[in-house]
């Protein structure tokens, strides 16, 4: 059983996001990319399902900056093959067009089960994996926390609010967009991914150009106004607790 | 017709999801500017007595036993049919478990395009424009409805549910469509959240931690708060992935929704997942180490500090005043 899982990178949030000249665009110049947490839920949900099952993890990525890292840490974690696709990712880069890309690759594979992350917090056309799955002709479940297979299918949990669950089947192929992995990601040892850059190889392929249509450009991003921020207490902890408890004797709490 | 704004009813297990009616909300406040008659596509089986309070100028009902549940492959043949026939302005779906299982997909097979993450809408020069967020909720992107028809997955936030809602009942047409055929997703059964001896959405003070509580260990010095309170611990979805807290403890877009008297985040960014299922309590007071964490935005009070640095001594400050 070969297990795709295409992957992106995103703006790492920790940082100060910042609107480009233009008022349409992030700031590029001083972003880092980090894996797309979901992303990194589905290659663990991957690599359980393969440790149960046997097969292969397959990871495929754009190569965003900063991408061999985050490939080689797969490899770190148990993927077997890692698959870079070579173009331009440098500018805004919407789902439409990343799920064109994988799609073409994807269908040379055929692949039995794509695993991707439910969602990206960048994204503002939709997640990748329902786009990819119209794109391939095949059945996409989301918000996936538990995937069981079994012979040409697999039972999925999927979430709805509330903690409330439904337990879907769906036939092979298919898609499932990728909420929590059963069990999250652990830490990597940097000696392990060291091992992994010096022991794997990182397949290239060149993908098509990139077709953006049925995303949307927006005119203008920017920052929240907000209504009314939080007062802010100043001060050292003593400080913060002590207003912190005459707040909440206002309150009548005591 | 070309202007009508479409709206996909979420509903599970006999009951309308608040999102429907924020959807509902927004559509009514587009359709006040422009003339547009508000359609509210209902799929189900038995399922019309649903749309008896919908703010709609008309249901279209689709009943079938294949769409008893929410499956997406079912939903989407009969949704694809329903939106090539009458091409809306405007299809609003929410983005949730199932809503934002099918509108990507739709877009594919209909070649409208969608945005996604929709808080609200706005007429601007008589054009829609969407307003969404993203970058957990630190950016905001406006930008105009393309034209002939878009389709938009919401979030909540923008309008009162209330606003959603009608007490007069709308027109129902039961629509024909074809069959549901070659199901290849089938809904076996729920599975209900586990039962465990508490009901966060029940409790007046709660103290919430996130990913700033950093190790499980740490989780007993948040403890000691929530007993000095008098309150019990929740937190924000990477708390509970990790294994250290149980999925009831959850407060969010995928757990659960809370109203108490006192929220103490601590930690907590306040991504939208998590402050959509928070922000209605009357009292939150936020501790995190970023000034720029949206949780201050939805705040009363704040502090920039450490919470582990924090809560020791707020829980020795409250005891003493308890203790007086």
């Amino acid at each position: 059983m070969d297990i795709f899982v295409p992957v992106k990178l995103v703006p790492d949030l920790v940082e100060e996001l910042e609107i480009d000249n233009s008022g349409t665009s992030l700031d590029r110049t001083f972003l880092r990319l980090m894996l797309n947490e979901f992303d990194e839920h589905a290659i663990q949900e991957a690599i359980l399902l393969k440790n149960r099952i046997g097969g292969q993890v397959i990871v495929i990525a754009p190569d965003y900056d900063g991408v061999d890292d985050v490939l080689y840490t797969a490899v770190a974690r148990g993927v077997d093959r890692v698959i870079k696709l070579n173009g331009d990712f440098e500018g805004d880069v919407n789902s439409h067009a990343l799920a064109r890309i994988i799609a073409a690759k994807l269908k040379k594979f055929d692949p039995d089960l794509v695993l991707t992350g439910v969602q990206a917090h960048d994204s503002l056309d939709g997640p990748v994996g329902a786009l990819l799955s119209a794109e391939l002709g095949i059945p996409y479940v989301g918000y996936v926390s538990k995937v069981r297979m079994s012979e040409g299918k697999c039972t999925v949990s999927k979430e709805y609010p509330g903690g409330l669950m439904a337990e879907m089947e769906v036939v092979l192929p298919a898609i499932l967009g990728i909420q929590a992995a059963e069990e999250p990601p652990g830490y990597i040892a940097i000696s392990k991914i060291r091992q992994a850059m010096k022991g794997a190889t990182i397949e290239e392929l060149d993908s098509d150009e990139l077709n953006c249509s049925g995303g949307v450009t927006p005119s203008r991003m920017y920052q929240p106004e907000v209504g009314e921020k939080a007062t802010m207490i100043d001060g050292e902890e003593d400080a913060i607790a002590e207003r912190i408890v005459e707040v909440l004797k206002e309150r009548g709490i005591f | 017709m070309e202007n009508d704004i479409f709206v996909l009813v979420e509903h599970l297990r006999g009951e309308v999801s608040e999102i429907t009616y924020v959807m509902l909300a927004a559509a009514r406040d587009l359709a006040a500017e422009t003339d547009a008659r508000v359609v509210a596509v209902l799929l189900g089986q038995g399922a019309e007595k649903l749309a008896n309070d919908f703010a709609a100028d008309v249901v279209l009902y689709a009943d079938h036993e294949a769409l008893k549940g929410f499956i997406s492959d079912a939903y989407l043949q009969v949704l694809e049919n329903i939106l090539q026939d009458h091409s809306p302005r405007i299809a609003i779906f929410g983005d949730t478990s199932i809503g934002a299982d099918i509108a990507g997909c739709l877009s594919v097979k209909l070649g409208s395009p969608l945005v996604s993450g929709c808080r609200s809408f706005t007429m601007e020069d008589g054009k829609p424009k969407f307003i969404s967020q993203i970058y957990g909720g630190k950016i905001m992107a406006k930008g105009e409805v393309p034209s002939p028809t878009c389709l938009v997955t919401m979030i909540p936030g923008g309008y009162k549910p209330e606003s959603g809602k009608s007490t007069s009942s709308p027109e129902i047409n039961s629509i024909t469509f074809p069959e549901p055929t070659g199901l290849r997703v089938s809904l076996n059964q729920y599975v209900e959240p586990e039962i465990t001896d508490v009901d966060i959405s029940k409790e007046p003070v709660l103290v919430a931690i996130g990913r700033g509580i950093g190790r499980e260990d740490n989780i007993e010095l948040a403890e000691e708060l929530a007993d000095a309170l008098g309150g019990v611990l929740c937190a924000s979805r990477p708390v509970v992935d990790q294994g250290w807290l149980s999925t009831s403890r959850m407060v969010g877009k995928s757990g659960k929704s809370v109203k108490p008297s006192i929220y103490l985040a601590m930690g907590i960014s306040g991504a939208p997942e998590h402050v959509e299922g928070m922000s209605d309590s009357e009292l939150i007071i936020a501790v995190n180490t970023d000034p720029a964490a949206p949780i201050f935005d939805v705040a009363q009070y704040g502090a920039e500090i450490d919470l582990l640095d924090l809560l020791p001594v707020l829980t020795e400050k409250i005891e003493a005043a308890k203790g007086g």
